[in-house]
């Protein structure tokens, strides 16, 4: 069922098995059958961790989205909310509760924070009055979420704003609680880097947990080898360029959301006998997207203009295997074709589903627009005319092209020209407010206060150097036969993965003078490993490095990651 | 050795034996007589009864299972009717008012709780305390004849049960019984027998019990209620289930006047038959199933004891413990036994004395293949007896037959041998846990560290820990953390020397909380010691309820903060809040920024008001305009719209931001030219007058030109925007004509490209040829190719020479085009010429 975990260099089936027994147990504390009322935002995260044959199997009978009123009518023993800890959400529950206890009485209820009890919310459903409802109040640490083979997610939406914008720690504590589980189950980490304030509090946060859980130390040995953390901020510009990548793409223009993504139907309605091919689906098409599928697996991180390429490589070794059949004579070749039949066929839907996605994206990328963006994006980024008011901009945003788009531009120009010029800032800043409404003088305000946009000041520019010195700009960069991570962005490579990289090798001191100049400090860590578990390094055998992003990452970034360990053989967890 | 068996009495197939465990070390003035005795698992407890020395005050004491006073002081409360042990070790003590007052074992006060209000008035005439899967339970019978329960005083739910009929005062005698899940008492009035539980009372009758054999006079039930004994007054005494369903005895004693005390039961672990115990004033007697008896004459008045596996006999003088032999026991000590066993103690016994016939019996067991039944027994047996002589022997036989066995698994010898090492120290008289074997089983090794820490035998209990490798969460650390506790509560040390003595030995030792010690402390009222304490706390998150509590808020605050749990942060700031007024909690708000943005944030969704007091109090006027800007979009009316704006325009003043002043004061002019537009346009705009964005557009597409051209004038509009909003609205509403003049009114600072693709978006090809040949060179192929002339664009991109424009005129051209693919092939080539 969640195969595709296991396959990666770490298996990360362990930590999804540990979560899944966690949920399990709670489940059975509460005796009987149960409708579960969710907090709508956890049910993507939890469908990472278990499918609802398992909620199932565990007297789950109903399931409701939490929402103000009474709670629909279900003829079940407990009632569970699964909820964050938020206070808006517990004035809803308590509302449920109190139109509730007029109706029935005998249903027990119960409330399951994910992934932190609160304190606070407790008080108030206390004020509410509706504390003692609750049997059980229980909290589900959901913290780092395995994503796939080599991809580990807190799947916290709201965790780059809440660091860099509102001072607000709690995704960094849940980030360093989290750690602390990882090593848990998979060792300790003995090496940790990092860079930027962010990555600085969490290491910190981690060393003072380790000491609390002094003594009750595990013996396991090490998987990972290093932890970097990296702040979010440190590179800004990454996330503000088009992503470039197949997987990048299809996030880009219909964003992937726990590992879904949902599609416009018509590409693929299906046409079957019998039916009317005229009802087309109205239904979003949702496709679940990670490596358990070959296909994907293979051309995910691929640059998009090599994914053509690979798709037809893969149709023609398909149809040659539904060929074989007529090259099948005897009775044991046919049957072994019958015994492959299935596997061939989920190819097949397989590549027409990849087909249609390629097709849908082509009919962007091939678009003017998207060519004239891609360009202007790669003039900031090769630092040409950074200083002044782009035309191209100013056009997109007379014509009103999308808020999100121009927002993205500015602030790239922004961060390659280490801010702007007082007069270029004010005149976009009153250009923007003029056509989308004044009420973006917040919106600016708060790019301002996270450091997306800044107004130059007297210090030089020094994105050029960092840019020189990190290879940022890679003028020939092959898609097709990608040598360098620069591939992903078709000529950018991704500052923080460059980072990465160069801490594998030769390591950080080469690049002192940059790392100053980036945003927060440097540091390195080393945890004591109880004797015993040092590892005896094989010859060839690799380093495994957990990178850790603090505020986001993008699939072009963990593209590039993948590519790097292939390339140095280091495997690379984000 | 060789008289092991002398002390073994027959009954029926099974044999009984008493050993002495102690002598006891008090010194009772008056004996056991007049006293109330509450000897529950190793501890006895005395005092006289109040009723029978009203002039001086009753004395209570408390002692050790061998005799050590723990404890002693005169009794200064109420009447006691009941004393009682806890399953941790607390003393009960059931007053006739129904007050149930708690001591720990060294007679300190710990807490008191009430059997209820009709209590009061109507005294408790018999109390019981038992013990169940729940805990410790508590059973009253009052004076008005009716039961409460409780069957958990650690949780207290008080149970009233259903009146008795025809009970007057109390009944003859009564047990609590735990069935089901359920706790049910039993008593007898008379004759009659009932059960009571929480919803009814049911009469019962005994199978096999006639009433012709009298009324019930005492009754008695196991260990495990399982069993019942009842005897009546005309001396039959009945043993069964304790469902009352099964008889295995019915007995006619003939000395039942003389009866004396109450009558536990032992069970029988092995054979699961019961027998039962009496006393008379001289006499015990143990009847068995088989109708056998067996007597032992006592000197002195006695108090039984009903264990798991046996009975204690405490006198004032000593302590015996009466059980079955255990049957492996029978089996190796039997005389002439033939067990694998008996041969191997016998064996082993030969080859000490260097004789040859350890080999005779060695071979004897070897030839029926029973060695290894033969260490198994003499590991058990060890197990069960209590000479430490007999248990080596035991042992070394056992040992000795180890060495001819090849895979034999070593984990009995090895645990045993630890174990008894273990119980010979607590059995030791200075410590005094008479464990048998079987109850340390039952006990576990959790509940014995933790007995013996209640008893403050630190020392011991660690080098229990530490010998049987307990990990130190488990065992090191909580006997510390006992030890602690009971540190910092000796009042004779200055605080600093305690909080050293508590850091040397605890250290940091995992799992032990110095909150918790802290708290303790604390608890003691010694608010200066909890808070060195607390500075050894590695957790941060734990010392802050503490500091709460102890009201050291500021501390907390840092404390939580430190943590990084933003919950507990809350948690804290809420606490301040409530507390404290408010100039004080914004000023020690200030001092923590990451409260502080928390506080924001909790603000921002639940207390906007706050939020500006925040701002002002900062003199951050910054976020103060955000805040009048963010709460002018919540306003409905113009006026307070306006209104807010301004204030929010008197703040970016303050904080210097000429550009946001002038965008809001932009904004609001804005706002009033909508006002006036929509009073002089009627209800045109009244809708999109908030609309701030669409203006431009909206004005246009109403035909209201002069307008607009006002408007960009004033707002300082980019002419290439209002180009573009002009181009815009004007393609949309298909006014070519108007379109065309505009074009002309000045050369478009946007280029004519723009005029061509609006065109084509609005499906006007013929318009857009119009402004094709106005573009400039650079965009003249593209403005070919968007009206999809290809003729158009192959000339110009030839004429530019081009190769990249040629390129993608080419991938525009289709096969009926050869014409213009030729010509554009031919371009190429000359160009690749050259």
């Amino acid at each position: 069922m969640a195969a595709h975990l296991s396959y990666g260099r770490v298996n990360l089936n362990i930590l999804r098995e540990a979560a899944r027994k966690e949920l399990r147990e709670f489940l059975d504390k509460c005796a009987g059958s149960k409708a579960i009322v969710w907090d709508e935002y956890l049910t993507g995260p939890f469908g990472l961790i278990a499918q609802y044959s398992l909620l199932k199997e565990h007297e789950v009978e109903k399931m409701f989205t939490l929402k103000h009123g009474r709670l629909p009518p279900a003829d079940v023993k407990n009632i569970i909310f699964f909820v964050r800890p938020r206070l808006e959400l517990m004035d809803i529950i308590a509302d449920n509760i109190t139109s509730e206890d007029r109706h029935h009485s005998s249903r027990d209820f119960h409330i399951l924070f994910v992934p932190r009890r609160s304190m606070l919310c407790e008080q108030r459903l206390k004020e509410q009055g509706v504390l003692g409802s609750f049997i059980n109040i229980d909290e589900y640490i959901l913290d780092l979420i395995p994503y796939d083979g080599d991809l580990l997610s807190m799947e916290y939406e709201s965790a780059f704003r809440e660091c860099y914008l509102e001072n607000d720690q709690t995704s960094l504590y849940h980030t360093a609680k989290g750690l602390m589980t990882l090593q848990a189950l998979y060792g300790t980490i003995p090496q940790i880097y990092g860079k930027g304030e962010c990555a600085r509090l969490v290491a910190n946060m981690m060393l003072r947990m380790k000491r609390e859980f002094a003594g009750s130390q595990n013996q396991i040995l090490p998987v990972f080898d290093t932890l970097l953390l990296l702040d979010r901020n440190v590179d800004l510009l990454t996330p503000l360029a088009t992503q470039l990548t197949y997987e990048g793409l299809i996030d880009e223009i219909y964003g992937i959301n726990n590992g879904y993504v949902k599609l416009p139907p018509e590409k693929f309605a299906q046409k079957k006998q019998g039916e009317g091919s005229k009802d087309l689906p109205t239904e979003p098409k949702k496709l679940q997207l990670n490596s358990a599928e070959e296909l994907y697996a293979e051309i995910r991180d691929k640059n998009f203009n090599a994914v053509g390429a690979a798709l037809s490589k893969k149709a023609k070794i398909i149809s040659a295997a539904f060929e074989e059949r007529h090259n099948a004579k005897t009775v044991g070749e046919i049957k072994q074709f019958v015994s492959q039949l299935p596997h061939m066929q989920a190819a097949r839907s397989s590549l027409a589903n990849h087909t249609s996605i390629a097709e849908l994206i082509k009919d962007i990328t091939t678009s003017e627009a998207f060519f004239d963006n891609l360009t202007v994006e790669q003039e900031f980024m090769t630092g040409v005319d950074t200083d002044k008011v782009n035309t191209y901009i100013e056009d997109c945003i007379a014509q009103k092209d999308p808020l999100i788009k121009i927002l993205r531009l500015v602030c790239m120009q922004s961060v390659c020209n280490n801010g702007l010029k007082h007069k270029v800032m004010d005149y976009y800043k009153r250009e923007i407010l003029q056509t989308y409404g004044y009420e973006h003088i917040l919106t600016l305000n708060n790019l301002e206060k996270a450091g997306l946009l800044k107004p130059q000041t007297g210090s030089r520019n020094n994105y050029p150097t960092i840019r020189k010195t990190l290879k940022l700009w890679m003028e020939d960069a092959n898609e097709q036969n990608p040598n360098d991570i620069s591939y992903v962005y078709s000529g950018y490579s991704p500052l923080s993965i460059r980072l990465t990289q160069i801490l594998a090798r030769p390591g950080w001191r080469s690049i002192e003078e940059v790392l100053k100049m980036l945003p927060g400090p440097h540091f390195e860590e080393r945890q004591q490993l109880p004797s015993g578990l040092h590892k005896k390094r094989q010859q060839g055998e690799n380093r495994t490095t957990l990178v850790f992003f603090l505020g986001g990452v993008t699939y072009a970034e963990i593209a590039a990651l993948r590519f790097l360990s292939q390339v140095e053989d280091s495997g690379m967890e984000a | 050795m060789a008289f092991i068996t002398a002390s073994w009495n027959p009954l029926g197939d099974a044999f009984y034996r008493s050993t002495e465990l102690y002598e006891m070390s008090w010194s009772l003035r008056d004996g056991l007589r007049d006293s109330l005795v509450a000897a529950f698992f190793m501890v006895r407890f005395q005092t006289s009864t109040p009723d029978l020395s009203p002039l001086s005050r009753p004395q209570l004491e408390i002692y050790s299972a061998s005799g050590g006073a723990f404890a002693s002081f005169p009794w200064k409360s109420g009447p006691v009717v009941q004393l009682g042990w806890t399953v941790s070790d607390e003393l009960l003590c059931i007053q006739e008012d129904g007050t149930v007052l708690i001591y720990d074992l060294f007679g300190s006060f710990k807490r008191h709780f009430s059997m209820g209000q009709e209590v009061v008035q109507s005294q408790v005439l018999e109390a019981k305390v038992f013990h169940s899967p729940y805990g410790t339970g508590i059973a009253i019978v009052t004076s008005s004849s009716r039961f409460t329960l409780a069957t958990n005083i650690d949780d207290l739910k008080l149970r009233r049960l259903p009146e008795v009929p025809g009970l007057q005062g109390k009944p003859s005698c009564w047990v609590v019984l735990t069935q089901d899940r359920q706790t049910k008492v039993l008593l007898s009035n008379g004759p009659e027998l009932f059960i009571l539980d929480n919803t009814s009372c049911t009469v019962v009758c005994p199978s096999g019990l006639s009433p012709q054999d009298g009324s019930i006079v005492h009754m008695s039930v196991s260990f495990s209620y399982k069993y019942l004994a009842l005897l009546t007054d005309t001396g039959h005494l009945w043993t069964g289930l304790s469902t009352l369903q099964v008889s295995t005895l019915l007995l006619h004693i003939h000395l039942f006047n003389q009866l004396f005390t109450c009558l536990p039961r032992c069970r029988r672990p092995k054979s699961q038959q019961p027998s039962v115990v009496l006393m008379w004033d001289r006499l015990l007697l143990v009847v068995g199933v088989c109708n056998e008896t067996i007597q032992y004459p006592i000197e002195d008045p006695c108090v039984l004891v009903g264990e798991m596996d046996g009975v204690r006999i405490i006198s004032s003088s000593n302590q015996e413990l009466l059980q079955e032999v255990p049957l492996v026991c029978q089996d190796i000590f039997k005389i002439a036994s033939m067990a694998p066993g008996a041969l191997l103690l016998e064996a082993h016994r030969e080859y000490e004395k260097s004789s040859q016939k350890a080999d005779e019996y060695l071979r004897e067991i070897k030839e029926q293949s029973m060695l290894g039944e033969a260490v198994r027994q003499c590991v058990e047996a060890a197990g069960h007896e209590y000479d430490t002589n007999t248990q080596k022997s035991l042992m070394r036989a056992a040992s000795f037959g180890k060495c001819f066995l090849t895979d034999f698994s070593p984990d009995q010898f090895v645990t045993t041998c630890r174990e008894l090492r273990v119980l010979n120290a607590v059995r030791d008289s200075s410590v005094g846990l008479p464990l048998t074997h079987t109850q340390f089983k039952q006990l576990t090794l959790q509940v014995l560290i933790d007995r013996l820490v209640y008893r403050q035998f630190y020392p011991l209990a660690i080098e229990i820990c530490r010998y049987l490798k307990i990990p130190d969460y488990q065992g090191v650390s909580r006997v510390l953390k006992h030890w602690a506790s009971c540190k910092v509560q000796q009042k004779d040390l200055t605080d600093d020397a305690i909080a050293r003595a508590v850091c040397v030995k605890v250290g940091d030792s995992p799992g032990v909380s110095y909150s918790d010690i802290a708290a303790k402390a604390y608890e003691c009222g010694r608010a200066e010691l909890a808070i060195k304490l607390l500075d050894f706390e590695a957790r941060s998150g734990e010392q802050v309820p503490l500091l709460l509590k102890m009201k050291r808020s500021q501390l907390a605050l840092s404390k939580a903060v430190e943590s990084g749990d933003t919950d507990l942060v809350y948690t804290v700031v809420s606490y301040l809040k409530n507390e404290m007024n408010r100039g004080d909690f914004f000023m020690t708000l200030r001092n923590q920024p990451v409260a502080l943005s928390l506080y924001r944030q909790f603000c921002k969704l639940q207390e906007q008001e706050t939020l500006k007091d925040l701002y002002n109090q900062d003199d951050d006027h910054q976020e103060l305009a955000n805040y009048y800007v963010t709460a002018s979009y919540r306003e409905k009316r113009l006026e307070g719209r306006l209104s807010l704006l301004q204030s929010a325009v008197d703040e970016y003043n303050k904080a210097k931001n000429e550009f946001a002043v002038k965008a809001t004061e932009d904004e609001m002019r804005l706002l009033r030219f909508q006002r006036k537009l929509d009073d002089e346009k009627g209800a045109g705009l009244l809708g999109l007058s908030l609309q701030v964005d669409t203006r431009g557009g909206t004005l246009l597409s109403l035909g209201l030109h002069k307008q607009a051209e006002q408007l960009y004038k004033d707002f300082r509009v980019p002419d290439k925007r209002y180009w573009w909003l002009k181009l815009k609205s004007l393609a949309e509403k298909e006014e070519w004509d108007e379109l065309e003049k505009f074009s002309k009114s000045k050369k478009s600072p946007i280029g004519y490209l723009a005029f061509v693709e609006v065109c084509i978006k609005c499906n006007n090809k013929y318009e857009a040829k119009k402004y094709v040949s106005k573009v400039t060179p650079e965009q003249k192929v593209k403005a070919h190719l968007a009206v999809g002339d290809l003729e158009g664009a192959a000339d110009a991109a030839i004429e530019r020479r081009n190769e990249a424009e040629m390129g993608a005129v080419l991938s525009r051209c289709s096969p009926s085009n050869s014409l213009v693919i030729e010509r554009l092939n031919r371009a190429r080539a000359a160009i690749a010429k050259k």
